[in-house]
C-alpha cells in the first residue's frame, strides 16, 4: 500500500457541559463545541475548507438525515459537509474522516464535530436501541444493550477468572477523575463496595457499572501542516488512524476478545510506526461506557496481554498505582464516559479532544504526569462489532 | 491532485419497483459480485476499505452500518457508512484512496424503498421539529413551491418542465435498467393530477429498488486491473441550510458550489464545451432544468430554451439524463447518485447498449439529497483519449 504524505494536525479543541437533559437543540450543542475548537484554534468559521459531523442514532432525535438537520449549528451552510456514521465509534471516526479530508490534499482546515442528543428519546434513549437488532434473527428475542453487554462482561470475567471487584475499580477511577472535568455529568468519589451495592441492570452489570446517557458536543479543528505551524506552536500531530468492522453476526463470535478493536489498532500503530504499545503510548483513553470495556479495550489496543488489564490489581491504591493520572499508563485521565458522561459520537469526540489537551500540557488539574508525548483514543460500537484508533504525538 | 484514482469496476442490481424476491442484503450481495467480478478482484484479499452510503430511517435499523459488512466481504476490514447519497461515499474513496492510505476502496448504496411503508411520514421527520414540522407540510410541498418561485423567476413554463419528463421517460424505454420508461407526451404530463401546484404528478419521480457497488482504485493499481480505467477528474459536494427559510428559492447554491470545486479540479473552465454528458438529479421535472443551470452549462432561465432545441436529447449536442434519470429509472434515494456515476461509467466505457451516446470522454454525475435538503454532490469522470486521436 501507499503510505501517506501530508502530515495533518489538530488545532484547536472544543466541548459542551455534558447533561442528561440539556435545553439546548443538538444545533446549538454542536455550534458551542465548533465555537470553542476554532477560537481555541485562533480561526473563524471562514476559515473553514470542509465540515465533517458525526453522530450516533437518528432515533435519539427523532430526526431523518440528522445530519442535515445539524447542518447549521456545525457550521456547514454553503461549505462541503458530510456525515459519518460508525455507531458508537463515530466519536473517534468523525476526526479521521476529517483528517482524509486533509491528508488528501483537498482541503488545508476541516472542522470535526460530534453531537449526541439522547433525551429527546421517551420514555429513555434505551429505547432506541431496540431498534439496532436484527428483525428476523434477534429483535424478536427482545434483547437491549445491557442485556448484551452483560453477556459480554460475563464471557470477559469467565475466560480471564477476572473478578466483578477488580472491574468496579475502573468505575471507581474513572468517577474520581472526573472530579476534575468541568463538563463531566457525574463525577464522584465512590468506593468499590458502592459499585457493588448498587441496583442490579442485568447481572453482572450493576447501575454504577454503566456510564450515563447525556446530551453533549464535542469539535477539533485539524489543519494540513503548513497551516498548522503557521496558526500554532503546539500542534498534536494526527499520526495514526484506524477502524475495523467485525460480522454482523454477533452471536457467533467470542465476546471475551475484541478482534476488531485490535485490527483497527494494528492498522493505526502501523501508521504512526509503534511497535511496542505500552512502552510507547504515555496516555490512551480506551472507549468505556461500561468499567469492564476499558479492560476490554485497552487489552484490543494491545496495552496489556489479553486478560490481564487488571492483573495484581486488588485495590484502589493498585488501580490508580498502574492507571492513574500520575501511575505507570495514565488511562482515562478525564474521567471518561463512567465520569464525564455519554453522548455517544460526542463521548468518543471528547476522548480526542482528552489527548490533545494532555499532549498539549492543557488539561489542568487533569494533567497526567509523565509529560506525554504519544497518546492514544479508541471507541466502539455497532453490535460489539466496530473500532476505530487515533494515536496522536505532540 | 497528485494521486489519481479510477473507477475500475461496477455492479448493480435491483431496479425495480418492487424486490419482493431478495433482502437488501441479496441485493447488495448481488451488485458486489458484479462489482469485483468487473474489476477482476477478490474482496477478502484486494479490498482495503468499503464505503456503505445509508440512513437508519430508511432502512429502518437505527444503526445500519452494523448491517453491511457480511454481503460486501468486508468483515473485519475498515468498513464505515456515509450518512448520504452514494456519490459522497464515491468522494470520500476517492478521498481515502489519495490520502496514500488505501490502494482499493469499495462504495456501495442502495434503495430498499419497497419495504418502506411510511415513506411521507418519514420525509416529515426530515424537517426541523420545531420549526418547519409543525406546519403539517407534506415535504413535496417545498418541491412545487420551490418550481414556483424558479418558473417565476426565470420564465420557465409549466411545459418545459413537462418536456423534460417527455424526453426522460422517452429515455428509459432504451435502459433495461429503467422502470419507468413511457412514451408520454408534453400534454400527458400537463394533463396528470396536480400534486402540489405547480407540481403534477408525472413531475415527481416514483420509488424504485436498486443498488450500486463500484470499487475504485489508484492508478498503479487501476492500470493493472483494466484496460479502460474510468478516472476521477473532478469532484465536489456542498449543502446550503435545511432551514428553508433561508436558502435560494431559485438557484441550487449547493450545486453551483460543488460544481464549481469539481471543474476547478478537473480544470474545466467552459463546462458546456468540455463535458459530453450529464446526468443530473431530476426527481422533481424542474429539478433537471435548475441543476443544469447551477452546474454552469448556461445562465439562470436559458435551460428551457435549449431543452426546446434538443440540445439535452440523447441524440443533442449535450444529453442530459440519457439514462432516463429519476423520472424514467425511479427514485433510487441514496443510490440516486451512484446510479447517475454507473450510466455515465456505462458510457464512457461504450456499453451502455441501445440508449448508448456516440464518443463520449467525459462526464458528468450530480446528485441532490432530496427533500427537504439543499445538499449534492458532483463528480467528473473521464476516460483517456488515445495518444494521437
Amino acid at each position: 500500500m501507499a503510505s501517506v504524505k501530508r502530515r495533518v494536525a489538530v488545532i484547536g479543541a472544543g466541548i459542551t457541559l455534558f447533561r442528561r437533559r440539556m435545553r439546548e437543540t443538538g444545533r446549538e450543542l454542536s455550534f458551542y463545541a465548533a465555537k470553542m475548537a476554532l477560537e481555541t484554534a485562533g480561526i473563524t468559521i471562514r476559515d473553514v475548507d470542509a465540515v465533517v459531523c458525526g453522530s450516533a442514532p437518528d432515533a435519539f432525535d427523532g430526526v431523518h438525515m440528522k445530519g442535515e438537520y445539524l447542518l447549521d449549528g456545525m457550521g456547514g451552510h454553503n461549505k462541503p459537509y458530510v456525515r459519518v456514521y460508525v455507531g458508537g465509534g463515530t466519536g473517534v471516526f468523525t476526526p479521521i474522516a476529517a483528517w482524509w479530508h486533509v491528508a488528501s490534499g483537498h482541503f488545508d482546515v476541516v472542522l470535526a464535530i460530534a453531537e449526541e442528543k439522547m433525551s429527546s428519546c421517551h420514555p429513555h434513549p434505551q429505547k432506541a436501541f431496540t431498534t439496532i437488532f436484527d428483525p428476523i434473527y434477534t429483535r424478536p428475542l427482545g434483547p437491549n444493550l445491557v442485556w448484551i453487554f452483560a453477556l459480554e462482561m460475563q464471557r470477559y470475567m469467565s475466560v480471564h477468572g477476572v473478578k466483578k471487584e477488580q472491574i468496579a475499580l475502573i468505575s471507581v477511577k474513572n468517577k474520581r477523575n472526573a472530579l476534575d472535568h468541568p463538563c463531566a455529568q457525574l463525577p464522584a468519589k465512590i468506593t468499590v463496595q458502592d459499585v457493588l451495592n448498587s441496583e442490579v441492570m442485568v447481572w453482572p452489570v450493576q447501575r454504577l457499572d454503566i456510564s450515563p446517557p447525556s446530551d453533549g458536543a464535542a469539535a477539533v479543528v485539524l489543519a494540513a501542516e503548513h497551516i498548522a505551524k503557521r496558526l500554532t506552536d503546539d500542534p498534536v500531530w494526527i499520526e495514526g488512524v484506524g477502524w475495523c468492522l467485525d460480522s454482523t453476526y454477533w452471536t457467533n463470535r467470542d465476546l471475551y476478545y475484541p478482534k476488531y478493536v485490535e485490527y483497527a489498532a494494528r492498522m493505526a500503530y502501523k501508521m504512526a510506526g509503534i511497535k511496542n504499545p505500552p512502552k510507547e503510548i504515555d496516555v490512551a483513553e480506551p472507549y468505556d461506557p461500561f468499567d469492564y470495556k476499558e479492560a476490554h479495550h485497552a487489552e484490543g489496543l494491545m496495552l496489556a496481554r489479553k486478560g490481564e488489564y487488571l492483573k495484581g490489581i486488588k485495590d484502589e491504591d493498585d488501580i490508580f498505582a498502574r492507571y492513574g493520572r500520575d501511575g505507570d499508563l495514565p488511562i482515562c485521565p478525564s474521567g471518561g464516559l463512567l465520569g464525564v458522561g455519554n453522548p455517544i459520537a460526542a463521548a468518543g469526540l471528547m476522548k480526542v479532544c482528552e489527548i490533545f489537551w494532555q499532549l498539549r500540557g492543557e488539561a489542568g488539574k487533569r494533567q497526567v504526569k509523565n509529560d506525554p508525548r504519544t497518546g492514544v483514543a479508541q471507541a466502539w460500537g455497532d453490535l460489539m462489532q466496530v473500532g476505530t484508533v487515533i494515536v496522536m504525538r505532540a | 491532485m497528485e494521486r489519481r484514482v479510477a473507477i475500475v469496476g461496477v455492479g448493480y442490481s435491483g431496479f425495480a419497483p418492487q424486490t419482493a424476491d431478495v433482502s437488501y442484503k441479496e441485493l447488495m450481495f448481488e451488485a458486489a459480485t458484479r462489482a469485483y467480478e468487473d474489476a477482476g478482484i477478490d474482496p477478502r484479499r484486494d479490498v482495503n476499505s468499503f464505503i456503505t452510503c445509508a440512513e437508519d430511517y430508511w432502512e429502518g435499523f437505527s444503526i445500519f452500518d452494523e448491517f453491511v459488512p457480511d454481503q460486501l466481504g468486508a468483515v473485519l476490514k475498515p468498513t464505515c457508512t456515509v450518512s448520504a447519497d452514494g456519490l459522497y461515499g464515491l468522494v470520500n474513496a476517492v478521498m481515502q484512496i489519495q490520502s496514500g492510505l488505501f490502494d482499493v476502496v469499495v462504495v456501495e448504496a442502495h434503495s430498499k424503498a419497497s419495504d418502506i411503508l411510511t415513506y411521507d411520514d418519514l420525509l416529515r421527520f426530515a424537517m426541523d421539529p420545531i420549526y418547519t414540522r409543525p406546519l403539517g407540510w407534506h415535504a413535496y410541498a417545498l418541491a412545487g413551491l420551490e418550481m414556483a418561485r424558479y418558473l417565476y423567476d426565470t420564465g420557465a413554463l409549466e411545459e418545459h418542465c413537462a418536456m423534460v419528463v417527455e424526453k426522460n421517460k422517452a429515455n428509459a424505454l432504451l435502459n433495461p435498467l429503467a422502470s419507468y420508461g413511457a412514451k408520454v407526451s408534453m400534454d400527458d404530463v400537463m394533463a396528470s393530477r396536480p400534486l402540489f401546484s405547480p407540481l403534477k404528478e408525472l413531475d415527481v419521480a416514483p420509488l424504485a429498488d436498486g443498488c450500486v457497488v463500484m470499487v475504485l482504485a489508484a492508478e498503479e493499481v487501476a492500470r493493472r486491473l483494466t484496460d479502460m480505467p474510468i478516472w476521477v477528474l473532478g469532484m465536489g459536494w456542498a449543502s446550503e441550510s435545511i432551514s428553508p427559510e433561508i436558502r435560494d428559492w431559485c438557484r441550487a447554491i449547493y450545486a453551483e458550489l460543488a460544481s464549481q470545486m469539481a471543474y476547478d479540479m478537473a480544470g474545466i473552465t467552459s463546462p458546456a464545451k468540455e463535458v459530453d454528458l450529464l446526468e443530473v438529479d431530476d426527481r422533481f421535472s424542474y429539478k433537471e432544468l435548475q441543476h443544469v443551470e447551477a452546474l454552469g452549462i448556461c445562465a439562470y432561465g436559458e435551460a428551457c430554451r435549449l431543452l426546446e432545441e434538443g440540445i439535452f436529447d440523447r441524440d443533442g449536442d449535450l444529453p442530459v439524463n440519457p439514462s432516463g434519470g429519476s423520472l424514467g429509472v425511479g427514485n433510487l434515494l441514496e443510490a440516486s447518485g451512484l446510479f447517475r456515476a454507473l450510466e455515465v461509467v456505462l458510457q464512457l466505457r461504450g456499453e451502455a447498449g441501445r440508449h448508448q451516446v456516440p464518443d463520449a470522454e467525459v462526464g458528468l454525475a450530480q446528485c441532490w439529497r432530496g427533500l427537504p435538503t439543499a445538499s449534492g454532490a458532483v463528480i467528473i469522470l473521464g476516460v483517456e483519449r488515445e495518444v494521437g486521436a
